[in-house]
């Protein structure tokens, strides 16, 4: 059985429980931060997600688990609207935010991109950018103007846990970084148009252990402020570092939710037999 | 409870009717105004239209944010930019297909201009002793340089031979000769010696021009053959003559025959050089050394010289003829090397 | 006790003689092409030589073409400076329209056209790519100098105080300004695809990651599409440059040659070197015809010039997208 991050946190708004009967999570209707109602997800004809209905805690870490090809990033990339930019995508349900869908006709996408932010799987700093223009990139393409964009970019970086290793190097290309410390840049530039959520697409799988190590700590400072969904294989790292899960699973068609609750009580007593399974790491 | 895919991001319909709507609108506009003003034909127009849609993406932005009517300029921008990147070569498909095909009759195929002059109608004289010498000049070309080319190729990737790095440099800085400056020398050097222009003159000149295009797709062709393929052969205890005769050419051979079109594609249209080795003629000449003969592209340049309605005529009718070629080798090449990916 | 070294062996290759008839057979026949080929560089520049050490740079300074009598009474004298001059403006007024189109029309359509449209487009610009230039000389005339003589009058009429814009003349037919146009027209499918090739190289994630903070299409096109394509896309002006300096027919139909440094271009005058040696070949006296092989020499090392440099970037930017 693993070792299970066993830190309590205080009672969140809106905990998504599981209803043994239904499997799907029982919805606070009162719930005032990300969610989403029924979601499905399509690319061209494939059905890739079937019905998630989910809501995240705020200021916690939610973990999405479960074997590949789940629709796991399918899932998170439904969240952000950028889902969308896959030809032939489509898509049904509801994204919400702060009670409001965030796929309306006059909602403007870009400006939610701005709430809820993410991070890809392989670090992708700008490569014609020093490390301080990466930083500050998110406020050039959004056009927001700071009054005081140096005090921003130290901020970003120092939550990022990448300050003291750059701040004498700000103006180096923002290749030159180690894979862990891009990662963190890039975590740095996502934080620096304050966002509400954060969206992780597995973010250590290209990193070496102690890396990972050092992002996981990251992440749970962040989650102190903000809310965090992240993507991860590895269920270590779901024990380590999230306060609640959520599994998915397919069985050849789409991807849909088993099953959603607190990772202590997913890790040690889950509702399902297959969750069961998974964290046991019977499969996967 | 079965789902609907939705896509809520899209512009709904009744939207882009009325995007379309108001883009008709201002064209009509655009029309009116230069009807009345002293805007003269479709470039007026096209002026008038931009200066609309521009003034209407400014008005427009000013309910935006920063971002989206940045946004908004960009594309009106780029697409306006885009449209006149388009045009010439759009302009130029068109004028060859309707000015041109107004003179393809079985007489343009059939005759030559030995009796008739070329302000003479259409239904008179034609151009097969045009099409007849460039086949010659480019088969005598092709005879020369494929053969010279592939060996160029296998003596690089096969033989491997000490002179390589030499062969690739000079292959790739003669790939960069002028066309006027290859018929320069063959005008200076064979058709002097040789003391009278002829289809051979030319077919030296564009085989200058075709060799470093052939040499170099099929270096390129050989190369994608991987080593494994010639180690098996050498492994079987074949020699190495055996070997890429009977493994590495058979593979590439579609591969070879298109380096071949390519280069006769890229010399068919070739005016310049045969401005210089092979001058021109209005009848049928089928001798290759001696006397100078036509070809298709300085049918088309003489037509277009004299100038008169009908020459000019003739002038598109011939560029149809030769853009057909062109574009019917390039299918060619494309055809056979999509059938060797299967 | 100390072993010794291994003593390496020589592999020797003893070739049969099948092998060594095919050797020679495939050497021979890439040693004709090294000779062929390079017999016309060693030509043209013999030939340089002879008329540079005679005349030496005046040759591409000065602005005379005069062949000398044969009773010897009038001297040789020719130099091509002004259809060098020439050359590069026309090659200049043709980029400088081709490289913003091209870019603007690769940008279009890796990002904005609807996905039947590109496949459409992409096709016939390929097409397009092969269009002789003698077609593209006919259209100029035929078709696009009564556009070109409007816009030359309107910018002579609004702009003539700009010395490059003014004129003396009327006519404006045949003028550098013309020539350039069409000569952009050529070059800008070229151009366009190379562009076009390197946009659509872009890492997806770079793309993603401007959406994913907010930005907007043209957002993500200025910070990271037109950047990571800069190198390329010059090596394909490049390549274009190349192209239009060597461009002896559209010039020659489109260009009235006039020996005189002018930076009129909107003024029916001008002329290139290719343009040059297509006009004087038919009644050169040999010693002309050695100054219109040196011209040729001339215009051969810069288009070598500029085609090395353009595929040593093109070479470094795909190398850069691979790392």
């Amino acid at each position: 059985m693993e070792k299970v991050d066993t830190s309590v946190r205080s009672e969140q708004e809106g905990i998504p429980m599981t209803d043994t009967t239904s499997n799907t999570a029982v919805l606070d209707t009162e719930f005032a931060g990300l969610e989403t109602r029924d979601a499905h997800a399509w690319f061209g004809n494939h059905h890739a997600l079937a019905g998630v209905s989910l809501q995240f805690p705020a200021r916690s870490v939610t973990g999405l688990i479960g074997p590949s090809g789940c629709g796991k990033s399918t899932f998170l990339r439904l969240l952000n609207r950028m889902h969308e930019f896959i030809p032939g995508a489509a898509m049904a349900g509801e994204v919400r935010l702060h009670g409001q869908d965030i796929y309306a006709r006059e909602v403007d996408a870009a400006a939610i991109r701005l709430k809820i932010g993410m991070v890809f799987q392989k670090p992708n700093p700008f490569p014609a950018m020093t490390i301080r223009e990466n930083v500050l990139s998110g406020l050039k393409l959004a056009h927001i103007k700071v009054d005081d964009d140096e005090a921003l970019m130290e901020k970003c970086l120092t939550r990022a846990g990448l300050w003291k290793e750059v701040k004498d190097r700000l103006n180096a290309s923002g290749g030159s970084l180690s894979g862990g410390q891009q990662q963190r840049l890039c975590i740095a530039r996502s934080l620096a148009v304050e966002p509400e959520v954060l969206l992780m697409d597995e973010p250590c799988s290209a990193l070496d252990p102690g890396s990972t190590l050092r992002i996981e700590e990251t992440i749970k400072e962040l989650a102190e402020k903000i809310t965090v969904v992240i993507v991860t294989h590895n269920m270590q790292q779901a024990s380590r570092v999230s306060d609640y899960c959520a599994f998915f699973l397919t069985d050849g068609g789409p991807g849909y939710l088993v099953e959603a609750d607190k990772t202590r009580k997913m890790f040690t007593n889950p509702n399902d037999s297959r969750t069961a399974d998974y964290v046991q790491g019977k499969f996967g | 409870m079965q789902a609907v895919p939705t896509r809520p991001w899209e512009k709904e319909k009744s939207v882009r009717r009325r995007s379309t709507a108001t883009l008709l609108l201002g064209a009509l506009i655009s029309c009116a105004i230069v009807l009345f003003t002293g805007f003269a034909g479709p470039d007026g127009w096209a002026v008038v239209l931009f200066t609309l849609a521009a003034v209407f993406t400014f008005v427009k932005g000013r309910k935006l944010q920063a971002k989206e009517r940045k946004n908004a300029k960009a594309h009106l921008f780029i697409l306006a930019a885009a449209i006149v990147a388009f045009t010439p070569w759009i302009s130029i498909f068109i004028s060859v297909a309707f000015k041109g095909i107004k003179g393809v009759r079985l007489n343009f195929f059939t005759s030559d201009m030995r009796t008739t002059t070329p302000d003479d109608f259409m239904n008179m004289g034609g151009a097969a002793h045009a099409i007849i010498g460039s086949f010659i000049m480019v088969l005598i070309a092709t005879v020369i340089t494929l053969p010279l080319g592939i060996l160029s190729g296998v003596y690089v990737t096969e033989v491997r031979g000490r002179f390589s790095g030499v062969v690739r440099f000079v292959i790739q800085s003669m790939s960069g000769v002028p066309s006027i400056v290859a018929g320069l020398f063959v005008y200076t050097t064979f058709v002097d010696a040789s003391g009278t222009f002829s289809a051979l003159a030319g077919s030296f000149a564009l085989g200058i021009l075709m060799l470093p295009t052939v040499a170099r797709t099929s270096e390129e062709v050989l190369k994608l053959v991987p080593d494994d393929l010639r180690s098996a052969g050498y492994a079987l205890g074949a020699r190495q003559w055996r070997s890429t005769l009977m493994i590495v050419l058979p593979t590439v051979r579609s591969g070879l025959i298109t380096a071949g079109i390519l280069g006769v594609a890229r010399v068919i249209g070739e005016t310049a050089p045969l401005l210089l080795t092979a001058l021109s003629n209005t009848s049928f000449v089928f001798n290759p050394i001696k006397g100078p003969i036509g070809s298709l592209p300085m049918y088309i340049f003489g037509m277009l010289q004299i100038g008169t309605e009908n020459s000019i005529n003739r002038a598109w009718t011939g560029s149809f003829v030769l853009l057909l070629l062109v574009f019917g080798l390039f299918s060619l090449a494309r055809f056979i090397a999509g059938k060797d990916k299967r | 006790m100390t072993i010794a070294p291994p003593i390496k062996r020589e592999m020797h290759v003893v070739h049969s003689r099948g092998d060594k008839v095919f050797r020679g057979i495939v050497t021979a026949g890439a040693l004709t092409s090294l000779v062929l080929l390079g017999m016309i560089g060693a030509f043209l520049f013999a030939r340089g030589v002879e008329v540079f050490s005679t005349s030496g740079f005046k040759f591409l300074t000065g602005s005379n073409w005069q062949a000398g009598s044969e009773d010897g009474l009038i001297p040789n004298d020719f130099s091509i400076g002004p259809m060098l001059v020439g050359t590069v403006i026309v090659s200049i007024i043709a980029l400088m329209f081709a490289v913003p189109m091209s870019m603007a029309g690769a940008l279009y359509l890796e990002f904005y056209a609807p996905p039947k449209a590109r496949r459409i487009l992409v096709g016939l610009l390929d097409l397009a790519a092969a269009i002789p230039s003698l077609i593209f000389g006919l259209w100029g005339v035929q078709v696009f100098t009564s556009f070109g003589e409007r816009w030359s009058y309107f910018l002579a009429d609004r702009l003539g105080w700009f010395p490059l814009f003014s004129t003396i003349s009327d006519n404006f037919g045949r003028s550098p300004f013309v020539a350039g146009c069409v000569l952009a027209s050529l070059v800008i499918p070229i151009t366009t695809s190379v562009a076009r090739e390197v946009y659509s190289r872009t890492p997806r994630e770079l793309v993603d990651t401007c959406y994913a903070l907010g930005g907007t299409k043209w957002g993500a096109i200025r910070t990271v599409v037109i950047p990571f394509g800069k190198s390329g896309v010059v090596g394909g002006a490049m390549l274009g440059l190349g192209r239009a300096l060597g461009e002896t027919i559209a010039v020659y139909l489109l260009l009235n040659i006039n020996f005189r440094y002018t930076f009129r271009i909107l003024e029916s005058e001008g002329g290139n070197v290719a343009s040059l040696i297509a006009t004087k070949f038919g009644e050169a006296t040999p010693d002309e015809l050695k100054a219109l092989v040196a011209a040729g020499f001339v215009l051969f090392v810069l288009t070598l010039t500029v085609n090395m440099v353009a595929s040593a970037i093109v070479t470094r930017s795909t190398k850069a997208a691979r790392a």
